[in-house]
């Protein structure tokens, strides 16, 4: 049987990373983020699992632990808050570049700078649109709730593997930190999996194993390039994810990801009893982003709202999705404010149907 | 049935832990519930406040800026929450330490002297289960044999032997909690 608890975002994370057969876990604290590496040092999964949970002298440190521990076919997990993740950025863009899988997990906080400690959204870009230098992509999940980041940690990992690529959980101080209802998954077994790419020892009879992102050839490492995007627009045919709510009927519509779509969706109720035909679409990858879904939806529509908790990021992805099919407006706020419903369904109105 | 709660007080007064519990028990009682801190600057000292909603519903927000019940402790918090009770709502708050009675008229009012009671019980530190014996009374949203599990779940089993005083207290503060001001 499935387990119920109560737990936090940051906790359940942990829990599921241990469950999900992680291997290890490096990582550096940050509020709103803590909680992860306090859960999994007081858990002690090395004795539950074997698994490996050391904190870091830094964050840049934890990543490229990472990319060793990725480098010998290792399930190996990190995460932290805005500022950390932008240290992290360099250690991304090797992870991707030497094509490794990892799963990393920023529980973002308001910027720029060492900003503030409350939520925000404002990593979209970064996350998105790639942070470390270079033509690569993370494939990017946006869970909207505690149970969410636990099936999430377990996807993650999955999709890690299949497309050796680094994956981001795009999480945020409000999902860290709330306790929700939560169904684990039971403790999968930590394998021991001999990967060809892995660097994990020369066998006899076998030839070398490299794991670089130095190409010293400007035609090879164009091949790597070449190699790199085909396997994206793989990922971009196979593993986009979005919910829809009431966009059946719908004349407008709201869009948003992560906690951002839970108030979001309070907004889209009210705007529902007031008579207002409104649907919601919540990209729940936002790299794949859901092109087509938004495509398909803008003809019948008067026009689309994204709230975000930024001052207007995914709202990009969104224009060049509709590609001027319908109109499109942001409503944000920033710097670790949350907008409440009754601002959402203000500025739906104003921005949208009254506009 | 959904109740949204604000519970805010001064960090040390079991704020947060008042909210886990209710939350708890809500699971127990198969609700949907969800349980927001505030973990700004505030909880370094200060005030501390948590959101909890026991629903039968999925819910959607978890952060809210309106409440069917506020649940004070101090007077910053009074001043803060007074005004995001619905109308018709509920303010719930500790006698011990206000400088002024709430203002509002539309909503019902209610008042609870869990401090004293606590030191009455030479025990300060079940002050916030009298307090939610007081909210239960008012608003009888979750069995009391719910509670009492949702307890089990929060408190670590070393301190399980000191369920029977918590639902001592729970039932302490069914019995002193006093409305003030009640709509018909």
């Amino acid at each position: 049987m499935k387990e119920l608890r109560l737990m936090k975002g940051n906790e359940a994370l942990a829990e599921a990373a241990i469950r999900a057969g992680a291997d290890a876990y490096f990582g550096y604290p940050i509020t709103p983020q803590s909680e992860v590496i306090e859960y999994l040092m007081a858990n002690r999964p090395e004795d539950r699992t074997g698994m490996v949970v050391l904190q870091a002298e830094s964050e840049i440190a934890a990543i490229n632990m990472i990319y060793g521990a990725a480098g010998c076919g290792k399930k190996a997990i990190t995460s932290s808050s805005s500022p950390g993740i932008s240290l992290k950025q360099e250690g991304l863009s090797y992870i991707a570049g030497a094509e490794l899988p990892c799963v990393v997990v920023n529980v973002v906080r308001g910027g720029p700078g060492l900003g503030t400690i409350q939520p925000s959204q404002s990593d979209y870009f970064q996350s998105v649109k790639g942070g470390g230098h270079g033509d690569y992509k993370l494939i990017v999940l946006a869970p909207n709730s505690v149970q969410e980041i636990v099936d999430f940690t377990k996807l993650a990992f999955e999709l890690a593997f299949k497309y050796r690529n680094p994956v981001m959980i795009q999480s945020d101080g409000i999902i860290g930190q709330m306790m929700e209802k939560v169904e684990l998954y039971e403790q999968m077994q930590r394998t021991e999996n001999d990967y060809d790419w892995a660097t994990t020892g020369r066998k006899e009879g076998k030839s070398a194993t490299f794991v670089t992102s130095l190409q010293l050839q400007a035609e090879e490492q164009e091949k790597v390039n070449l190699k790199l995007q085909a396997k994206y627009r793989e990922i971009e045919k196979n593993e986009v994810l979005f919910e829809q709510h009431l966009c059946d009927d719908a004349e407008y519509l709201l869009t948003a990801f992560g906690s951002c779509a839970r108030i979001t969706r309070k907004a889209m109720e009210m705007a529902r009893e007031k008579g207002i035909k409104v649907g919601l679409l919540r990209p729940q990858t936002l790299y794949p982003f859901p092109v087509e879904a938004f495509n398909k939806i803008a003809p019948q529509l008067k026009g689309i709202l994204c709230v975000e908790m930024n001052a207007g990021q995914m709202v990009e992805d969104v224009k060049l999705a509709v590609n001027g099919k319908t109109k499109v407006e942001h409503f944000g706020r920033f710097g670790g404010m949350i907008p409440s419903p009754d601002e959402i369904l203000n500025a739906l109105e104003q921005k949208i149907i009254g506009g | 049935m959904t109740e949204e709660i604000i519970i805010a007080g001064f960090g040390g007064q079991g704020v947060l832990s008042m909210g886990q519990i209710l939350c708890y028990s809500g699971v127990m009682q198969e609700k949907e519930v969800s349980w927001m801190p505030s973990y700004g600057p505030e909880m370094r000292g200060g005030t501390a406040n948590c959101t909890a909603i026991i629903s039968d519903e999925q819910i959607s927000s978890p952060v809210l800026t309106k409440y069917d019940t506020a649940i004070v402790l101090n007077q910053p918090s009074m001043d803060k929450f007074e005004d995001a009770v619905k109308p018709g709502g509920l303010l719930i708050y500790e006698r011990n330490g206000m400088t002024r009675k709430p203002r509002r008229t539309d909503i019902n009012i209610a008042s609870i002297g869990a401090y004293d009671a606590s030191v009455k019980m030479n025990n300060t530190k079940v002050f916030n289960m009298i307090v939610i014996g007081g909210f239960l009374k008012i608003r009888p949203i979750l069995e009391m044999e719910n509670v009492i599990r949702g307890l089990e779940k929060v408190l670590p089993e070393r301190y399980h032997h000191l369920i029977p005083l918590n639902e001592e207290a729970i039932r302490k503060g069914m019995e002193i909690i006093d409305f003030e001001h009640k709509l018909n």
